[in-house]
C-alpha cells in the first residue's frame, strides 16, 4: 500500500480517490448507496436498543440486567419444561410401566436407554466412567461380574438404596480388616492371600503353604464368599474365582485387602433421582452388560 | 503538482464526495424483441414451477405423503419423485449443490452472466414487479411525468394499486415456500382457516417482506452492491466468454442517421450507432452498454432486442450490440479473424465434471439399498473381561429400514469364527442368530456385544457385521474392529 500525494482524482472516471493504491490499483473515494449507509445506522440503532433492553454490559462484580428483564437462567428453564412437556407422553408411560414390561417394549427401551444414558453422565459416571468401565474399586458395569447381582431388579434395588449408604434399605455387608483389627496373624493373612490367588487359577510362589491358607480361608473368609469363593450377592461378597478383580489380583493388594478390609460406597440415588429416572438408569445400566450376558 | 492539497491522513480529501451517494431512479422502457420474448418464456416456465410444484402428486403407497416434492423435517425425509432421500444421505443434496455450481459455472464460460439475465430469482422477480408497474403505471415517459408531477389522488390511486399487487405475488411467493414444507393442499386449508403453525405464518410473512423489498424496491441495487456472484464471476471468466457486447468497431463513431450518412458520402468515418439512446433507456439496471462492459449489467439482453428494433427501423443490418467479445471487435478492428469458441478445455472441463458428478449420483441412487446398517464401537470402555476370561466388546448399531413394511433382520458376525453376537434386547430366529426388527420407514438403535472366548494375540481383529433381511434376503455388512487387551 503505498500514498501517493499526487493521484487525488482518478484520470479515468474523475472521482477522487482515497490515496490507497495497491499494485497501481486505486480505490475510489466513491460514496456509499443510502440504503446501505441506512442499514448501518439501523445496525447502531439496534445494538443501543439491544444494550438497554438485555443484559449487556459487564460491571465490576456485576452487569447490566438490561430493562426488559430477561434472564438467561429463565430462557433455559422455559427450554427445560417445554422439553418435559414434549416428553411427557413417554415419560408417563415409562412411570407407569414395570422395568421388564418396559424392556419388552422397543420404542421405550429405546427412550429408557437414551434417557438413562444421560442421567448416567450426569451422576455416575464420576465413579463408574463415562461408559462404565468403572476403576478400582469402582465396578465395571460393562462386564458379567455383579457385586450385589445383574438382573433389572437387583440393579434397580441398588441404584435407588445403594450399598454401605445412608439408607437403611440399602445394601450392607463389608470385609473385615482381619490384620489391623487382630482377628489374623501376618502369617496367615499371606496364606490366606496364596490361596485366594490359587482359587482364581492365578500362579502361585512355589513356597506357598496352601493347605494352611485353605484352613485360614474356611475358617475366615468362607463365611462370605463361600466355600468355593464364588461369592454371595446378598452380602456383596466378591466371586474370588473368575477373573475380574475390583482392586486388583496381584498378591499385594490381596493382603492390603486382607489387613485392612474393603468396603466401596454406593449412594443412595431414592429421593434424589425422580422414580422414572432411576427406571431409566436401571435400564441403561442393565443393558450395558447385566445378566442376560451371561 | 507541487501545490496539491496535502491529503487526509486517512486518505480522503477536501473536496470528498458526500456520505452517501442517492440512488438514481431507473425507468427501463418496454421492449419487444428476441431476448425479451425469451425472458417473458423462462419466467413463465420458472415461477410457473416454483408456483405450482408442491401441488403435484406421487404416489408412493399408503405409508408415505404423495407429494412429488416434500421436505418432511419433522420426520426427517426429503421426497423428489422417485427418489427418498433420508438423513444419512444428505450427500445427495451436496452432490445437486455441486452440479448446480458447475452448471452455473459452465453457463459462465459460455455466455458470462447469463444466470443473471435469464434465470436468477432476483431478476425474474423483479421482471415481473417492473411488468405490474408498467402496466399500471404506464411505460417510461408515464412513469417520468408522473413521478415529477404532483401527488394527485390518481396518481396515488394507481400507485395504491401497484403496492397491492406487488404485495399479493410477494404474499403468493412466500405462500408457495412453505408449500414445500406439508402437503400442499392441507396446508392451503389450513392456512386460510387460520390453523396452520406459527411457523408458516412466520416464513410466508419473511418471504413476503423479502420478495417485496428486494423485487419492489431494491432491484438493481440486489445485483450491483448485494450480490457475490458479480465478482466471483468476474475471477471465473475469460475471454472467451460470449457477453452482451456494443460492437464499438462498427457503431463509432455515432452520430445521427443523417449526420453519418453525409460522413460516409464524404469518404469519412461514420459509425452505425445512431446515438437514440434506446439501449440505454430499457436497461433494467440503468447501464450504457456501449462504454463496454460494467459490473451493472446483469446480460439481460434488452439492449440488444432495443438497439436491433432501431436497426430495422434505419434499415441497418442487426446486431450492433450482441453477444460477442472484445477479443473479437478487437481483431475485427485489426482485420485479424474472429474466434468464436464454445468447446475449449474450460467448457469441457466442467461440462466433463458435470458428467461425472450426474454419473455418480444416478449410480449411487440406482444402487442404493432399502436397508441401512451403521455401527460405532464403545469408545470406553474399549473392552471389557469377562469373568471366565474372554473378552467382550460393546457395539452401538442403528439400522434403517427404507422400506414401508415392518421388517426383521438377522444379524451375523464374518472375521471371528469363535466369537459370539448378541443384540441387548433382540431375540432369536430359527437358526439361532440375534434380529432386530424394525417398523416401516424407521430407524433403530440397538446394543449389540460381541463375545470372544478364543484367546488371541493380536489386539485388533477386523470384523464385518451382516444384516439380513429375514423376507427378502437382502443384506448390507460394515466393517469394524474387535479390541483386545
Ligand atoms: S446493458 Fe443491456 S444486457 Fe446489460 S443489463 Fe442493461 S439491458 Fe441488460
Ligand atoms: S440502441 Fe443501438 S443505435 Fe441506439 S444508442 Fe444504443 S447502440 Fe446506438
Amino acid at each position: 500500500m503505498a500514498h501517493d500525494k499526487h493521484e487525488q482524482v482518478d484520470a479515468v472516471s474523475g472521482v477522487t480517490t482515497t490515496g490507497h493504491s495497491w499494485d497501481d490499483i486505486q480505490e475510489l473515494n466513491n460514496p456509499l448507496p443510502r440504503w446501505w449507509l441506512w442499514t448501518f445506522y439501523a445496525c447502531i440503532a439496534w445494538a443501543i436498543a439491544y444494550c438497554i433492553a438485555y443484559p449487556a454490559w459487564p460491571l465490576v462484580s456485576s452487569y447490566t440486567k438490561g430493562a426488559l428483564g430477561w434472564h438467561s437462567r429463565d430462557a433455559v428453564t422455559a427450554d427445560l419444561d417445554a422439553l418435559k412437556q414434549q416428553r411427557s407422553g413417554m415419560t408417563a408411560k415409562l412411570a407407569a410401566s414395570s422395568l421388564d414390561e418396559i424392556r419388552q417394549t422397543p420404542e421405550l427401551f429405546a427412550f429408557a436407554r437414551a434417557q438413562g444414558k444421560a442421567a448416567f453422565g450426569d451422576n455416575c459416571a464420576p465413579c463408574h466412567g463415562a461408559g462404565g468401565a468403572g476403576a478400582k474399586g469402582y465396578p465395571n458395569l460393562n462386564d458379567d461380574d455383579w457385586l450385589w447381582g445383574g438382573s433389572l431388579a437387583q440393579i434397580d434395588q441398588t441404584i435407588r438404596h445403594g450399598a454401605r449408604s445412608t439408607s437403611d434399605q440399602g445394601h450392607s455387608g463389608s470385609m473385615p480388616a482381619f490384620g489391623r483389627d487382630g482377628m489374623l496373624k501376618r502369617e496367615e493373612i499371606l496364606q490366606a492371600a496364596d490361596y485366594v490367588r490359587s482359587l482364581a487359577g492365578l500362579p502361585t510362589d512355589k513356597s506357598a503353604n496352601l493347605a494352611a491358607g485353605a484352613k485360614v480361608f474356611a475358617d475366615n473368609c468362607a463365611a462370605c464368599h463361600g466355600e468355593k469363593g464364588l461369592g454371595n450377592q446378598d452380602l456383596g461378597a466378591p466371586n474370588l474365582s473368575d477373573k475380574i478383580w475390583l482392586f486388583g489380583s496381584d498378591k499385594a493388594t490381596i493382603v492390603e485387602g486382607l489387613m485392612n478390609g474393603r468396603g466401596g460406597v454406593m449412594p443412595t440415588w431414592h429421593g434424589r433421582l425422580d422414580d422414572t429416572t432411576i427406571k431409566a438408569l436401571t435400564l441403561y445400566v442393565h443393558s450395558l452388560g447385566g445378566d442376560q450376558a451371561r | 503538482m507541487a501545490d496539491a492539497p496535502l491529503p487526509h491522513p486517512l486518505g480522503a480529501s477536501a473536496d470528498d464526495a458526500p456520505l452517501y451517494a442517492p440512488r438514481k431512479q431507473i425507468y427501463p422502457q418496454a421492449v419487444k424483441g428476441r431476448y425479451r420474448t425469451i425472458k417473458w418464456i423462462v419466467l413463465a416456465i420458472t415461477l410457473g414451477i416454483y408456483y405450482f410444484l408442491p401441488f403435484i402428486r406421487w404416489d408412493r403407497g399408503p405409508n408415505a405423503p404423495d407429494q412429488a416434492i416434500l421436505v418432511d423435517l419433522a420426520n426427517s425425509r426429503f421426497y423428489f419423485f422417485f427418489i427418498e432421500i433420508w438423513p444419512q444421505e444428505v450427500y445427495y443434496i451436496t452432490g445437486l449443490l455441486v452440479l448446480a455450481a458447475l452448471t452455473l459455472f459452465l453457463m459462465n464460460a459460455v455466455a458470462g452472466r447469463i444466470w443473471c439475465g435469464y434465470l436468477c430469482p432476483q431478476t425474474v422477480w423483479t421482471d415481473l414487479f417492473y411488468a405490474v408497474e408498467r402496466w399500471v403505471e404506464g411505460d417510461r415517459r408515464e412513469r417520468m411525468r408522473q413521478d415529477k408531477g404532483k401527488l394527485t389522488l390518481p396518481v396515488l390511486g394507481r400507485k395504491a394499486l401497484k403496492h397491492v399487487i406487488w404485495l399479493m405475488i410477494a404474499w403468493w411467493t412466500g405462500g408457495a415456500w412453505v408449500l414445500y414444507f406439508a402437503d400442499a393442499p392441507t396446508l392451503v386449508y389450513d392456512l386460510a382457516t387460520f390453523q396452520a403453525s406459527f411457523v408458516a405464518y412466520l416464513w410466508i410473512g419473511i418471504l413476503t417482506f423479502t420478495t417485496y423489498t428486494l423485487a419492489g424496491f431494491m432491484r438493481e441495487q440486489v445485483c450491483t452492491y448485494m450480490c457475490p456472484w458479480p465478482r466471483i464471476q468476474a475471477a471465473l471468466t475469460d475471454e472467451y466468454a460470449l457477453n452482451v457486447t456494443y460492437r464499438y468497431d462498427r457503431g463509432e463513431p455515432r452520430g445521427s442517421v443523417k449526420k453519418n450518412d453525409v460522413l460516409k458520402l464524404q469518404g469519412l468515418p461514420a459509425g452505425d450507432c445512431i446515438d437514440c439512446n434506446q439501449c440505454v433507456a430499457v436497461c433494467p439496471t440503468g447501464v450504457d452498454i456501449r462504454k463496454g462492459l460494467q459490473l451493472d449489467c446483469i446480460q439481460c439482453g434488452l439492449c440488444m432486442d432495443a438497439c436491433d428494433n432501431v436497426m430495422v427501423k434505419v434499415g441497418r443490418p442487426q446486431g450492433l450490440i450482441a453477444y460477442d467479445t472484445d477479443m473479437n471487435v478487437q481483431a475485427r478492428i485489426e482485420g485479424r479473424p474472429e474466434v468464436r469458441r464454445i468447446v475449449r478445455p474450460r467448457t469441457l472441463f466442467y461440462a466433463g465434471l458435470m458428467t461425472v458428478v450426474g454419473l455418480v449420483m444416478i449410480g449411487s441412487l440406482a444402487m442404493r439399498q432399502s436397508l441401512y446398517l451403521s455401527v460405532m464401537h464403545d469408545r470406553n470402555p474399549l473392552y471389557v473381561r469377562l469373568s471366565d476370561g474372554s473378552i467382550r466388546n460393546g457395539f452401538t448399531i442403528r439400522v434403517a429400514n427404507k422400506t414401508l413394511d415392518e421388517r426383521r433382520y438377522s444379524l451375523t458376525l464374518e472375521g471371528l469364527p469363535e466369537a459370539r453376537i448378541d443384540v441387548v434386547g433382540g431375540d432369536l430366529d430359527q437358526q439361532g442368530r440375534p434380529t432386530v426388527t424394525v417398523g416401516p420407514d424407521q430407524t433403530l438403535e440397538a446394543r449389540v456385544l460381541v463375545t470372544d472366548t478364543s484367546s488371541r494375540a493380536e489386539d485388533s481383529v477386523p470384523l464385518r457385521f451382516v444384516l439380513t433381511d429375514l423376507a427378502t434376503g437382502d443384506t448390507t455388512s460394515t466393517n469394524d474392529h474387535f479390541k483386545a487387551p
